[in-house]
């Protein structure tokens, strides 16, 4: 197996990455590739909360998590990767070209941004920012859920 | 006397306002309980609408999965506060004990309503 999803959702670990995807995919492990939370230990036992004690958690900067792409993907468990930002994931996808699929989970309203999905708004340089990575050959599309179906980049951008 | 405890109810979807109407027809209005939900925020956001929630507090803010977005943000929000406490898991039958004994204190209304939550969870019938 290797890492199944990865994942931009705004909300970080919660109910619908753990049990909607970790369910579905049956995830052995999930990693938060977030700068932030990699440096607070306490922010790192919130999160820890929600995951089911079979499911690994592993919290990682960005630049860690670029390093760690090879080791992830030979895994024997299904794996899941998350980064609460397109930036984050754009940095990822530049540093480890193995990651070809991109899932746009939740990035939620903000001043600035503009409703794409129920799930997705977006201001015109992070639609571009994905545009971009998408033209680097990464498989962009939105899905919150996994019985739903996927959204095509030019669906949401 | 102090103000009574307020209550905030933090849940996905409509969960929530379902919640607190629930609670309103068996204890009526004065439940001291407001409902939110996190439908179509970010944490930022959600942090923001709780705020508001709470003014200058003290409350009980009810949330209604542990590891869920509304808890982590709540967790995040009562950080360092003591004027706030977060009780995952809510149900009716928490929010009830709640309504009832809201003129104690913070400390004392956590701890008695997270019991009743528990205690109201169990297998029936058999």
């Amino acid at each position: 197996m290797s890492v199944a999803l990865y994942r931009i959702d705004d909300r970080l670990i919660h109910g619908q990455v753990v049990v909607g995807w970790g369910q579905a995919l049956g995830a052995g492990f999930l990693v938060l590739a977030d700068d932030g939370v990699r440096g607070s230990d306490w922010e790192q036992e919130l999160y820890r909360m929600g995951v089911p004690s079979d499911m690994e958690v592993r919290f990682a900067s960005v630049a860690e998590a670029v390093a760690a792409v090879p080791a992830w993907e030979s895994d024997p468990r299904t794996g899941i990767v998350l980064t609460g930002s397109i930036e984050a994931m754009a940095a990822l996808c530049a540093g480890a070209p193995t990651v070809r699929k991109v899932n746009v989970g939740g990035i939620h309203f903000r001043a600035g941004r503009t409703e794409r999905l129920r799930y997705v708004f977006l201001a015109a340089d992070e639609a571009a920012a994905l545009r971009k990575l998408a033209s680097a050959g990464v498989v962009v599309t939105a899905q919150d859920l996994p019985t739903a179906a996927p959204v095509p980049l030019e669906g949401f951008t | 006397m102090s103000e009574p405890l307020r209550g905030i109810v933090l849940a996905h979807a409509d969960l929530a306002a379902a919640l607190v109407g629930a609670a309103r027809s068996i204890a009526g209005d004065d439940t001291g309980l407001t409902p939110l939900s996190n439908a179509g925020c970010d944490r930022a956001a959600i942090a923001a609408r709780l705020e508001a929630a709470i003014g200058a507090g003290p409350a009980l803010i009810f949330t209604d999965l542990a590891g869920g977005s509304c808890t982590t943000v709540a967790a995040t929000v009562a950080r360092n506060r003591p004027e706030l406490r977060v009780v995952a898991g809510a149900n009716l039958a928490m929010l009830l004990e709640f309504a009832f004994h809201r003129a104690e204190p913070l400390d004392a209304v956590a701890e008695r309503v997270a019991a009743a939550g528990r205690a109201a969870v169990r297998e029936v019938g058999r």
